[in-house]
């Protein structure tokens, strides 16, 4: 709350800052001869000061939220008594955890000896002094630049100039949002997963056939006795979306030539968004239909049939995902096909060939680059969906090809392993970002494979 | 929409500089008949009285044409840009069934088979009516699968031996088989500009068609395949019948035994090559062969 | 007439009819593929319609109150913190025992209560802390049934079952219909599904808290990833120099776009929460979350958006001395703004619809409370949806349709809009 009224506080000097800069600017330019006479427009100058008195403070705020937990506990501990310093990290850890929430009010899970209460005054007593000390510094940076910017307003500071260069920088800053993501990505579960494995062997991780992760927990000793053997996982993962892949590139396919290349041009206007209403409709709501209509439906028409289903098929989520995925290969195969040019098929129709020839032996070969990487890219997004699989998807790791069997899934794995209330630092949890991990890689090298061949197939034709 | 506008350039600025002493002439008198001798005595293809329209009649492309193609002959459409003569072309095989609101009026036949009748078979027309473009558009297949794509989709060939038999010969034909022989197998598509219009040609005789449509086939080649491909269309006349469009005169003056020149949809002047080129009946046909518009 | 020629046309002609057979099956197929998809879109529609749109009705009883003093106020202080953590469960107990006197055991007792919700003394509670005057008197109130009593009002319970596999039993059925007879049951608008909070009892639930969620949780994306998209495409699409390292940020959104999303809910539990220490559960860490995953949707549009203005416009402006800031900002960015605003919106929806990531950052929580800030601990409409669906109860199978078709209408809404900005601000250069 504090630190945002502080943002507040800065949004504030920063509109102060404009107001500033431009009347200096007005007045040095009157004190000379007349406002043509200043580089820039006044504006700018205003900017420029808003620029000063905004950016460094901004800077320095996130600085000192990010370093204020850090310095205030190396500070507290600096000051706990002999016996309670020299801990082992681990229980210092814990001594840190019951001083903070003493002091934020929370509830303290040991008893309160005199020396934590005394820390834990402590620490209030610095986390004031230090957030006055931000508030202070923030603010006097913040006047500083006006300040500064106001006292080197001149007609020949070139302010435009500076402010266009500024505001360049930062839409550079944002634009590399998307590295720091993957990068954040990459860090995070790199990190996480490198912890897993030094508690479970890698080998056992990616050959292992058994996965039970709770036994882990009960026996309460490391890794040791819990299965994490992630085949069976990525079994299941393969087999639904397998399943889905069959039902939707197959209707998506056709559905998109059929529109293409048959289709009046009413019909298709009619008929496109209906299908791609498909494509909007949430992920849970799949779930919620897979969980509640398709998987009794499937097991009654099962045991109509006299088999065996169970009531958490892999067939009933993999059907419902399939039709999640029909409208994503339908309008990437849509591109694809429409990027075939019409020459190819004149070229066959001069021929004497019917559509369907056409289609089936010069469209159809010509787009299939264009097709595969299509449906690469559905497969990656089949094998990473997760409400579906959740909801409708069993939590048994069963090694079997039966669709009408339950299995597990990766995605499945990930939220159940993280929704429970875990320690952090559990292979339990752990597991959740090695299988992510695992995840991310596939999705990963899918997806670049699936890109490139797209854009390869595109170029070729532009 | 595309082929639309690759077929006719619409709208007053794709027309001609009119000449201007004889504007009002030129609106009124001109376009009554046709000059010269629209018939053959051995036809092949005749057109009578046919209008085509686009745009569900909005534009009318081509104006009350009478016109035959002889047998064995190569018959040059010249004129300039949006007279329609790419469109008459297209009309001949029923290219333009596939643009939206095309519609076509009056009669032609190949030989006394009616092409607009409701009940023909566009496939069977096709296969007798072979057609070559503009812009070579070779499959992204096999130089052999782009040969042998016609017969196969036809049933020609009984067995492989046949089909094989069937690419040389095409290929020969094309006087494109010493130069690929040796890497059949590899895609047409990476061949020459000249090489793959040969190739699209190839393709077209595979079917052994009767009429072949030749639509601007050397505009988007280099002089010397230009050339190769012109001394080609001389071979082939030999068998086929040949009707071409082209915008340059001395192709048509090179590789044609008559010429019909067309002007704003109206075919103007049709006459054999050598007098089209020395003693044009018509003035407009005159202006154009003599460079003043085009 | 054996000329080869003519052999060929024969030859074809023969095989035309299988050519024929096979051309009409493919189109066959075509159409069976488009209807078979039509079929799902209204299989769905109507199957979430069919379970949902009774939620929007609630039954209710109708209950004399008296409202004891000696119940809720015995030392009779009138003192506001007595009176709102009074029992008028009581009250209604003993309302519902002088309806049914005959009901004297204890268990016979429990059922006889369990006719009306277990929070149906929450608006007694409303009623006498509005006006502690009533307190002494008897009214009239209407409050609301428990949810199987709900359940077979609306007929998803069936009489016709053996007692010991229906939720209600014969004796509370006979309760039932007295009631009935006595026109002491009756449907209404179920206001409460729009205006209260999570909670376990199927009739006390609502949407509300969710959907307060959502809307902070949006509102924090949209003004996190609308100026960082917008940001980014200005700079890679018209400042940035064509090297590696924009070839990798180039290459990077495209994937970012094709991450399953959960991973994303991994990098905010693993980064924003236990790194930076963002509180979970809360629309902030949500917001975070949602904005990387729907940067690249945006940006990806954005930068197509200011593709599509011709660079005849960026010439004139910069031809009148415009520097390439201002051109941006005055010409270019003005006309690519539908687009971008298309984008964003297509953008929002997704984010709206989004629940795997927000598994992982906690806002799977139950919270009976609505939110009122971006701090507070709160959870979406789609995770709401995902929650309620587990629930055993047949009342939350309804709610959770109902809250589906809320998210639907949303979303659509959403679609819509951005469809009719591209139609109406389409430009043709």
């Amino acid at each position: 709350m504090q630190s945002s009224f502080l943002l507040f506080v800065i949004f504030t000097l920063m509109i102060l800052g404009y107001l500033a800069g431009r009347r200096r600017s007005l007045a040095v330019a009157r004190m000379s001869r007349g406002p043509d006479r200043l580089h820039s427009l006044p504006a700018y100058y205003g900017f420029y000061a808003a620029l000063w008195a905004g950016i460094p403070a901004l800077f320095l705020l996130a600085t000192g939220v990010f370093f204020q937990d850090w310095i205030i506990t190396k500070l507290v501990v600096a000051d706990l008594p002999e016996t309670l310093r020299t801990l082992p990290p681990e229980q210092l850890g814990l001594v840190m955890n019951d001083i903070r929430n003493m002091a934020t009010g929370n509830i303290v899970s040991t008893e309160i000896t005199p020396a934590i209460q005394l820390a834990a005054d402590h620490y209030v007593r610095l986390r004031d002094l230090y957030s006055t000390a931000t508030w202070i510094l923030v603010t006097c940076i913040s006047v500083l630049g006006i300040i500064m910017v106001r006292a080197r307003i001149s007609p020949t500071l070139r302010a435009r100039n500076r402010v266009e260069r500024i505001v360049i920088v930062i839409m550079m800053v944002f634009s590399s949002i998307a590295i720091l993501t993957t990068l954040g990505v990459i860090f995070s579960v790199l990190y996480e997963s490198l912890q897993f494995f030094r508690k479970v062997p890698v080998t056992e991780f990616i050959f292992g056939t058994e996965w039970s992760p709770q036994i882990a927990l009960r026996a309460d000793q490391v890794g040791a006795s819990g299965s994490f053997g992630s085949i069976p996982l990525f079994a299941g993962t393969l087999l639904i979306s397998v399943i889905a892949m069959l039902v939707a590139v197959p209707i998506g396919l056709m559905s998109a030539i059929y529109l293409s290349d048959y289709a009046s041009a009413r019909f298709r206007a009619l008929t496109k968004p209906l299908l791609e209403i498909l494509a909007g409709i949430p992920t849970v709501v799949y779930g919620f239909f897979a969980a509640l209509t398709m998987a009794p439906f499937i097991r009654n028409l099962g045991e109509r049939l006299g088999m065996e289903v169970a009531s958490e098929s892999a067939l009933a989520a993999g059907l419902v995902m399939g039709v999640m995925i029909i409208p994503f290969v339908s309008s990437l195969s849509d591109d694809v096909i429409n990027a075939v040019p019409q020459s190819l098929r004149d070229g066959s129709n001069a021929l004497g060939a019917t559509r369907s020839e056409t289609i089936k032996k010069v469209v159809f070969p010509a787009a299939l680059p264009g097709i595969v990487g299509g449906v690469l890219l559905a497969m990656s997004r089949a094998i990473g969906e997760t409400m579906i699989v959740v909801m409708a998807a069993g939590l048994s790791a069963n090694l079997t090809a039966n669709p009408l069997e339950s299995v597990t899934t990766v995605t499945v794995q990930i939220v159940t392993l993280l929704t429970g209330d875990q320690e952090f630092d559990s292979p339990k949890t752990l597991a959740a970002f090695a299988l992510g991990m695992a995840l991310f890689a596939v999705t990963l090298v899918m997806n670049v494979i699936a890109l490139r061949t797209v854009r390869k197939y595109r170029e070729q034709y532009d | 929409m595309n082929t639309l506008s690759e077929t006719i350039e619409t709208g007053p600025d794709a027309n001609l500089i009119v000449p201007q002493e004889n504007e009002g002439a030129f609106r009124e008198q001109q376009f009554e008949d046709t000059v010269g001798d629209v018939t053959h005595p051995n036809p092949r293809i005749s057109c009578r009285e046919v209008d085509v329209y686009y745009d569900h009649g909005a534009v009318h492309a081509i104006k009350n044409v009478t016109l035959d193609i002889g047998t064995g002959e190569v018959l040059a459409m010249i004129g300039p840009s949006g007279c329609g003569k790419s469109t008459i072309l297209r009309c001949l095989n029923r290219m333009n069934d596939s643009i939206d609101g095309c519609q076509v009026s009056g009669s032609i036949r190949l030989d006394e088979l009616d092409i607009y009748d409701k009940n023909l078979d566009v496939v069977l027309l096709r296969a007798q009516i072979g057609m070559v473009f503009q812009k070579p558009n070779p499959f992204p297949k096999s130089i052999y699968d782009n040969v042998a794509y016609g017969p196969k989709i036809h049933g020609l060939a009984k067995d492989k031996t046949d089909l094989d038999e069937i690419v040389q010969t095409s290929l020969e034909r094309a006087a494109l088989w010493e130069e690929v022989k040796d890497r059949l197998g590899q895609p047409g598509t990476g061949l020459s500009g000249g090489q793959q219009q040969r190739l699209c040609i190839a393709r077209a005789i595979a079917v052994s068609p009767e009429v072949i449509l030749m639509d601007e086939p050397c505009s988007a080649l280099d002089p010397i395949a230009t050339a190769k491909v012109e001394e080609l269309i001389d071979e082939l006349r030999q068998q086929y019948t040949i009707a071409i469009v082209t915008h340059s005169m001395q192709q048509a003056a090179r590789v044609s035994q008559r010429t019909a020149y067309f002007h704003l949809g109206h075919l103007v002047e049709v006459n054999t090559t050598d007098k089209v080129f020395t003693n044009p009946q018509h003035h407009l046909t005159e202006a154009y062969i003599t460079g003043r518009f085009g | 007439m054996t000329s080869p020629a003519n052999s060929t046309v024969d030859i074809v002609r023969a095989g035309l009819p299988k050519r024929y057979a096979r051309e009409r099956r493919f189109r066959l197929m075509g159409m069976l593929a488009i209807g078979l998809g039509l079929v799902f879109v209204a299989i769905l529609f109507l199957d979430i319609f069919s379970k949902g749109y009774t939620a929007f009705q609630q039954t209710y009883v109708r209950i004399q109150v008296h409202y004891d003093g000696s119940v809720i106020d015995p030392a009779g202080t009138e003192n506001p913190d007595t009176l709102a953590f009074a029992d008028y469960m009581a009250l209604l107990k003993q309302s519902l025992r002088e309806v049914f006197p005959e009901v004297t055991d204890r268990r016979a007792k429990r059922d006889l209560y369990q006719l009306v919700s277990p929070g149906a003394g929450q608006v007694l509670r409303d009623r006498v802390l509005a006006n502690p005057e009533i307190v002494g008197t008897t009214e009239e109130v209407w409050v609301l049934a428990n949810d199987d009593i709900d359940m077979l009002v609306k007929g998803h319970i069936d009489r016709d079952l053996p007692e010991s596999n229906r939720r209600l039993d014969d004796r509370s059925l006979a309760w039932f219909d007295r009631l009935v007879d006595q026109d002491a049951i009756e449907k209404r608008f179920n206001i409460t599904f729009f205006s209260s909070g999570d909670s376990r009892q199927p009739e006390q639930a609502g949407i509300a808290g969710a959907l307060m969620g959502s809307f902070y949780t949006l509102l924090l994306t949209l003004l996190f990833s609308f100026p960082l998209a917008v940001g980014s495409a200005i700079f890679l699409e018209e400042f940035a120099p064509k090297n590696k390292w924009t070839d990798l940020i180039e290459i990077n959104i495209n994937n970012l776009a094709a991450v399953p999303s959960i991973i994303f809910g991994l990098l905010g539990l693993a980064v924003f929460i236990n790194f930076f220490g963002v509180p979970r559960s809360t629309p902030l860490v949500g917001a975070l979350v949602l904005t990387l995953m729907t940067l690249p949707t945006i940006i990806i549009a954005s930068r197509s958006a200011l593709k599509s203005v011709p660079p005849s416009i960026r010439e004139a402006a910069m031809g009148i001395g415009a520097s390439p800031l201002q051109t941006q900002f005055h010409h270019v960015l003005p006309l690519a703004m539908p687009g971008m605003l298309t984008g964003t919106i297509i953008g929002m929806a997704q984010a709206l619809g989004e629940t795997a990531p927000l598994l992982m950052i906690g806002m799977i929580a139950f919270i009976v409370d609505v939110p009122q800030g971006f701090t507070d601990p709160a959870t979406v409409l789609p995770v709401q949806i995902f929650l309620w669906a587990d629930s055993p109860e047949r009342a939350f199978v309804e709610r959770t349709s109902a809250a589906i078709m809320v998210l639907l209408a949303f979303l659509i809404t959403m679609n819509l809009t951005a469809v009719l900005l591209r139609k109406r601000f389409e430009r043709r250069w």
